[in-house]
């Protein structure tokens, strides 16, 4: 299961349609990381919109899967989250750490635009 | 009495069973959070079950009467069993490399959550209940 990775002039966008396996989290998890060091994007946006379980592997894998694209030097930000998602995840007591999330695609370029700003300004 | 039966042998029956848990509590009037609950709560179960014994199996089972709508979940496995079950059941802890949420996870988002274990044979029961008004 292949999850496509746009690239949107300086940053990437990737959605996820369909219900990952284990293996398939972890594919795309290497995926996003090989795509941007190849593009050498600023950010990426994900977006989860059409996830409707994300259980206590996937939250590592999309956790996980942020923070090594921080330590590339990019922004993520995970947008689109399903509410019942969210109070399944707190409920079960797991946290997205260390995490920027957004409630729609919108919002989520928005945020990852403004991300990209505030580290340029403090490069400066 | 309705019930769907998943063998657990390989990851993407993880998927079917928890899209199976889902369907059947959409079906007896749950709501989206605890349909939610459910399916996230048997997909920790049968990545244990998948994990620690290779193979399992998952039982969904309408157990509705006139007073309530009730679903429940067996998940049994015929691994090594848990040794020491008090361990497991706390948060964080794990013999397999995992996060160690699985039990606790599924404990807290199910109605009611029953675990037997010996070797060669563990069996993990969650209930959903939704009183029919």
């Amino acid at each position: 299961m292949k999850i496509p990775i746009l690239r949107l002039k300086d940053v990437l966008l990737t959605s996820i349609q369909v219900d990952l396996t284990d293996q398939d989290a972890l594919d795309f998890q290497a995926d996003v990381l090989r795509v941007v060091s190849e593009t050498e994007a600023q950010g990426i946006v994900i977006d989860i919109t059409a996830l409707d379980v994300v259980d206590s592997f996937m939250a590592r894998a999309l956790n996980d899967t942020a923070r090594m694209v921080q330590m590339l030097g990019a922004e993520v930000v995970l947008c689109g989250m399903q509410p019942m998602v969210a109070l399944a995840l707190t409920e079960m007591g797991r946290e997205l750490t260390g995490v920027e999330t957004a409630l729609n695609l919108d919002r989520g370029l928005e945020k990852l635009n403004q991300l990209i700003r505030e580290r340029d300004d403090s490069d400066e | 009495m309705n019930e769907v039966m998943v063998a657990l042998k390989e990851e993407f029956d993880i998927v079917t069973a928890r899209g199976a848990g889902r369907e059947m509590a959409r079906q007896l009037g749950f709501g989206s959070a605890d349909q939610t609950r459910l399916a996230t709560a048997i997909s920790e179960l049968a990545r244990n079950a998948l994990q620690y014994a290779r193979e399992g199996m998952c039982l969904i089972s309408d157990e509705s009467d006139a007073r309530r709508s009730r679903i429940e979940v067996v998940v049994e496995d015929h691994g090594p069993g848990i040794p020491d079950l008090e361990k497991a059941m706390e948060y964080g802890f794990s013999t397999g490399g995992g996060l160690g949420a699985g039990l606790p996870g599924a404990k807290r988002l199910a109605h009611e959550f029953e675990i037997e274990s010996e070797p060669g044979r563990t069996r993990v029961t969650i209930g959903m209940n939704r009183v029919r008004v």
